[in-house]
Order: C-alpha cells, then sequence, then structure tokens
C-alpha cells in the first residue's frame, strides 16, 4: 500500500508522472493506485480516474488469478453445485480443489518433507505431460508393467497427459505444484488402483485420494459422488469397493510421495507390493461412457 | 499503389466503398486468420510502416495494449463466449437485459417499411425485436428444418429497384469478392418482407452471427433478414442506405468509437435515426459502488462457473469502465454529425439509450 504523501511530496509525483498516461499509471502503480487516486481528489486536484479493482494475472506464477476471500467463497459453492449436477466439467472440479484446499495441502507439503523421494520430487517438480513423458515409449514396454498399465489406460479411455488443468487460484507458490502434482498424479492412482475412470471408479479413487490427502474435493466427491450411482454400482460399492478403498488408502504408502516416472519399467504387481497396496478384490470393468467426456 | 485486382481477393472485409483508398490496418489479424493468402503477396499491402502508428496503444479492459491487437483479443474473447452469451447475459443481468433490450425497441418504434443495420448484433436480440415489433411473419413450425426459401441470394441487400438494375449491370470485383466471401460463411441474405421491413444484421465475429443464424433458424424468420461479417468502422455497405442504425452493448469493445460512430453517419440515408445501448455510468454514488462491487467481485466467477472464462468476463466488467460516460458519449455522437442527441438511463444509468437523428 502507498503511503499517505504530504502535499509537497503528491505535487512532485505529479510534476515526475506528468508524461505518464492514465493507463501506464494504473499498471505502474497497481493497487495503490487507488490510494492515491483518492487521495489527490480530496486535495482538489482532478481525480486520477473512478475507483476500481484491477484485476492481475499470472502475479505469482504462470496462470495465476488473483482472488478475493470473497470470490473464493463464491467460487468454492459454486463449483460444488456445478460438480454434483455434471461431474463430467473438470474445471469445476479443479476450481472447488482449489479454492477449498490450502489446509489440506500444507498438510500434503509436510508429508513430502517428510519423505526423502517426497522431497525429490519437491526439488525437482517433474510435470507430465507429452513433452517430458514418451507415450509411445510407454506402449512398447512390456506386458504387466506399470508404464504399459498407464498406457492402456490413456489409449482405452482416449486420455492425454496434457488434459490436466493448470492450477489458477492457488495463493501460496509453494502449494501450487503440490496441487499441479497431485492433478497429475490422479490418473497414475487410476492405474495402480485399477479403477476405469466411470462413476464407480472415480468415486472409489476419490474415497483413496481423500484419506491420503485430505483435500476437501475429495472428500465431497467421495461422500456426494455415490448419490449418482445406479443401483448396480451402488451395491458393488456398498459391498465391496468402498471397504477396499478405505483399507488400502490407510496401509499404502502417501502416493504423491512416489517418483512415477523412475517406475514406468518396473512390474506392476510389484511396485504395488512396495507400496503396499492391495489390489481390487474384484476386477472392475468399463462399460459405457465414462465420467471424463462432457 | 496496391494493385487493384489483389485488393479484390480480400473482398470488403478490409475496404468499405467509402475508404476504399485506405485498407484498414487494424483489420491485418482478420485478415490473415480468415483469407486464404497463399497466392497473394503481403508485400504489396499498406502494412503499418510508420512506427508511430506501430507504438499507439490503447486501453483493453484496464490492461494497456497496441491499437492493431486490440481488435484480435476483442475477438478472441467474443468467439469463447459466442456458445454462451446469451445464457452468461441472463445470469449476470438476471434477466434484466430483456428488459433493457424491450424498452430500447419500444424507444425506437420503428414504423413498416424500415430498412434497419443492427451492428454487433450477432446473436440478434435487436434483429428478431425489431422484427417481432414491426410484424414480420414466421414461416413454418420454430425448429423444423424448413427450405431456405427461394428469394435467397448471397448479396448485401439492396433496395429492389437496384436488384434488379445490379443483376443485368457489370459489378465491379470488389462487390464480387464481398459477396463470395459472405457466402463462403453462409451468411445469407433475403428480400424485404411484404410490408418492406428488412434487419441486416452485421458482426465482426462469425461464432455470434452463427449462433444468430442457429436463433433465427429456431424462431422461424425466412424473410427480411440478412447477415454480413464486418468491421464496424468501416462495413462492406453502400453510403445511405438504412433508414436506421441499431448498436446494442457493442460500441464499447470497438477500437475507434468516433470512427463507428462516422461510419454510421454515412451508412443512414437523410433523417435516418442512430440508437445506441450500451452500459454507462451511475451516478449514484451508493449505488455505483455496490454496481462496482457486483461486476469485479460477483460477474468473473460467474464466467469462471458458467462458461469456464474468467479472462473474459473480467475483460467484459472492465470495459464498462472504460467507456466514456452518458454525456461524452452523446458529444462524440454530435460531432459525428448527429442532431437531436438525447440519452435516456436504464436502471439508474447502469445501460443507457443513446439516440441521435442525420438531419
Amino acid at each position: 500500500m502507498l503511503r499517505r504523501l504530504n502535499y509537497c511530496q503528491l505535487l512532485r509525483f505529479r510534476a515526475q508522472n506528468l508524461d505518464l498516461d492514465l493507463h501506464t499509471l494504473k499498471r505502474k502503480w497497481g493497487s495503490s493506485y487507488r490510494a492515491l487516486s483518492s487521495q489527490t481528489a480530496a486535495l482538489g486536484e482532478e481525480d486520477l480516474g473512478r475507483e476500481q479493482t484491477i484485476q492481475q494475472y499470472d502475479q505469482l506464477y504462470p496462470g495465476h488469478i488473483s482472488t478475493t476471500a470473497f470470490q473464493k467463497t463464491l467460487l468454492a459453492v459454486g463449483s460444488g453445485i456445478a460438480c454434483m449436477i455434471n461431474p463430467a466439467r473438470d474445471d469445476m472440479i479443479c476450481a472447488l480443489g482449489e479454492t477449498t484446499g490450502p489446509i489440506a495441502l500444507r498438510y500434503m507439503h509436510r508429508k513430502m518433507l517428510a519423505d526423502p523421494e517426497g522431497r525429490q520430487i519437491l526439488e525437482e517438480k517433474p510435470v507430465i505431460n507429452t513433452d517430458t513423458v514418451d507415450v509411445d515409449y510407454l506402449g512398447t514396454l512390456p506386458e504387466g508393467t506399470f508404464g504399459k498399465e498407464y498406457w492402456y489406460f490413456l489409449e482405452e479411455n482416449h486420455f492425454s497427459p496434457d488434459a490436466r488443468r493448470p492450477v489458477n487460484f492457488i495463493d501460496d507458490p509453494d502449494l501450487v505444484y503440490v496441487m499441479l502434482r497431485y492433478r497429475q498424479c490422479h490418473d497414475l492412482t487410476h492405474t495402480l488402483l485399477g479403477m476405469p475412470p466411470n462413476m464407480l471408479g472415480e468415486v472409489a479413487v476419490k474415497w483413496f485420494e481423500a484419506i491420503q490427502t485430505g483435500l476437501p474435493m475429495c472428500i465431497t466427491a467421495a461422500l456426494f459422488g455415490p448419490l449418482r450411482l445406479g443401483p448396480k454400482h451402488r451395491q458393488k460399492y456398498r459391498n465391496v469397493y468402498l471397504q477396499w478403498a478405505v483399507r488400502s488408502a490407510l496401509k499404502s504408502k502417501f502416493l504423491l510421495n512416489v517418483y512415477f516416472e523412475k517406475h514406468w519399467a518396473t512390474d506392476i504387481t510389484e511396485l504395488r507390493n512396495q507400496l503396499n497396496l492391495e489390489p481390487a478384490p474384484v476386477q472392475l470393468k468399463k462399460s459405457g461412457k465414462n465420467t471424463k467426456t462432457k | 499503389m496496391a494493385a487493384p485486382l489483389s485488393r479484390s481477393m480480400f473482398g470488403s472485409l478490409n475496404t468499405c466503398y467509402r475508404c476504399s483508398s485506405k485498407p484498414n490496418k487494424g483489420l491485418k489479424f482478420v485478415r490473415n486468420i480468415y483469407f486464404q493468402t497463399a497466392n497473394y503477396q503481403r508485400e504489396t499491402f499498406e502494412t503499418p510502416s510508420s512506427t508511430k502508428d506501430a507504438e499507439k496503444e490503447t486501453h483493453f479492459g484496464f490492461q494497456s495494449v497496441a491499437e492493431e491487437e486490440k481488435e484480435h483479443k476483442v475477438y478472441e474473447v467474443f468467439e469463447n463466449v459466442a456458445s454462451s452469451y446469451d445464457v452468461m447475459n441472463d445470469a449476470m443481468s438476471a434477466g434484466i437485459h430483456r428488459l433493457w433490450k424491450d424498452a430500447f425497441v419500444e424507444k425506437f418504434s420503428p414504423s413498416p417499411g424500415t430498412k434497419l443495420l443492427d451492428v454487433a448484433g450477432g446473436t440478434g436480440d435487436i434483429a428478431f425485436r425489431f422484427l417481432k415489433y414491426v410484424g414480420t411473419p414466421t414461416f413454418g413450425h420454430p425448429g423444423d428444418d424448413f427450405q431456405m426459401p427461394r428469394d435467397v441470394t448471397a448479396q448485401v441487400y439492396l433496395d429492389p429497384a437496384e436488384a434488379s438494375s445490379s443483376s443485368s449491370s457489370s459489378s465491379s470485383d470488389e462487390e464480387n469478392g464481398h459477396k463470395s466471401e459472405q457466402a463462403k460463411d453462409g451468411n445469407y441474405a433475403t428480400q424485404p418482407d411484404t410490408m418492406g421491413n428488412h434487419v441486416t444484421v452485421c458482426d465482426i465475429n462469425q461464432a455470434m452471427l452463427d449462433v444468430g443464424k442457429k436463433r433465427a433458424k429456431a424462431l422461424g424468420y425466412t424473410t427480411g433478414l440478412s447477415w454480413v461479417r464486418g468491421n464496424a468502422e468501416c462495413l462492406p455497405l453502400p453510403d445511405s442506405s438504412f433508414d436506421a442504425y441499431t448498436i446494442a452493448f457493442g460500441i464499447r469493445n470497438c477500437t475507434h468509437v468516433q470512427e463507428v460512430l462516422n461510419d454510421a453517419y454515412r451508412l443512414l440515408k437523410p433523417g435516418g435515426r442512430f440508437m445506441c445501448l450500451e452500459f454507462s455510468e451511475v451516478k449514484n454514488p451508493l449505488l455505483r459502488s455496490a454496481y462496482d462491487t457486483y461486476s469485479f467481485q460477483v460477474i468473473p466467477v460467474m464466467g469462471q462457473l458458467i462458461a469456464g472464462d474468467w479472462k473474459s468476463y473480467q475483460y467484459l466488467v472492465e470495459s464498462i469502465r472504460q467507456f466514456p460516460n452518458q454525456e461524452d458519449f452523446a458529444a462524440m455522437i454530435k460531432s459525428a454529425g448527429f442532431r437531436m442527441v438525447t440519452f435516456q438511463n436504464l436502471t439508474f444509468g447502469v445501460a443507457a439509450i443513446h439516440s441521435g437523428y442525420k438531419i
């Protein structure tokens, strides 16, 4: 915030900035512009312009949209409702996660710092997209490897690792990478658990993530997602998958601490053993539309 | 001088009949996107050679951008919002925009036989209200797949007398180029209805026009409606050819507002009426602060929730603040040559209807 200037300082400021037009002035002084504007108006000088808020983009990181607490609340409530109405809207799921996530993200950040592999991930900040991961190479890996299973997951569902949205609404630069890593590992969690991206599979993965990460978005999805299940799926959910998801989440290693990029060629059963991950007792086969399509 | 043959390959999107000697430099981006320039050598076109032109900046919301860039950025905004435009309008104004547009057409009170030019009217809100007011009949059951009427031609609207003569006389290369370009986008033109009413809907953005055409089909309007893609600063339409010119919630997005007003003066017949519906200044300070809070805190969030686009709606609310207030805009209309310029506030100044006559 600009400190209040006395009259001489104000005149000097005006004299120095005579050549600047209104827009450059706004850009240069940012949010302090409003204070200056009202101050000059109070002194009887011409108003520098109407009092307005100035939206800043990319302030803390590329893709950052600065929001007030009121806007975050509105966004959280609105995106929650939008997710319930249309679970296929990934931008709403992301918005809900980001606006409600900071506390859980700090918990996840602490957990990552406590683990050596997690610390390495935080230092190196690997990103999973088509530039860093050669999808064709994954296809050439032998059957039963983690990379090959992930490749099957992408191929069968027509997904791309690029489809993960960037982070917009988080105001702490440390937590931005944690959120991004969580989002990018979602598909890998699907692969490890062997869950397809239909509603039941998503609910199972969300239960798993809710318990491991504590993100409110995952918790709400896990609690309210089952309301959208059909009768057959609901039966399976109640009898098999709910208990299994909770059990495996509590037993297994925190998945964000796993440097997945180093395990493409590892056999998937071996990887699951290493992570103490219990595979699904009953295989879930996907049939029909998945929730990712809009 | 640039070769006339080459200029005509781009139709009249960049040159209107009046200013054919100076192609609009700001349209460079639109040209590059929409016209196949494979055979054409760009060097022969007038590009901004003077550095002074290139440095000129204008506002894009609260950001500062080069003048040339603004048109492209505005274009992108409307391309992004086109599909959810009507839904968002209803959400942001709680349906009040419909009342504003109704009041606008009521104030306009067109008489039968009016030839209206509706600029920046992509999705057709004003055009359909006009047709309803003057009583243009709708054909078939709205929503059915109807056959296009026999009188559909890929021509810019001309008076019936001119239409018969133009088919016999040789039209210039420019006109042919323009007609074929409009036809390629699917922008059709129809003859006026039996009472002589006709509306030409213009927009710089083809996506918005496509939404409008879809709505026209759903409502069943087959006569009295033409669609033209063009820049409001320099429309590819003949001088003194319209009884009325309307522009609703479009003029604040134009790079050069005064040029739009000058072009409006050119296009109107003597005695023609210019009408503009636009967001304006709320005078009452209490209401203004409530309105500002709502605009800046709620609308971008709504844009993110409904349309998935924060930045376009932030731009829209900022552009409202950058537009001149009621009195300043009335002065601009006067300086374009219009007389009897008046304005009427709607909803305490949130919107305002400006009106002027070419006499």
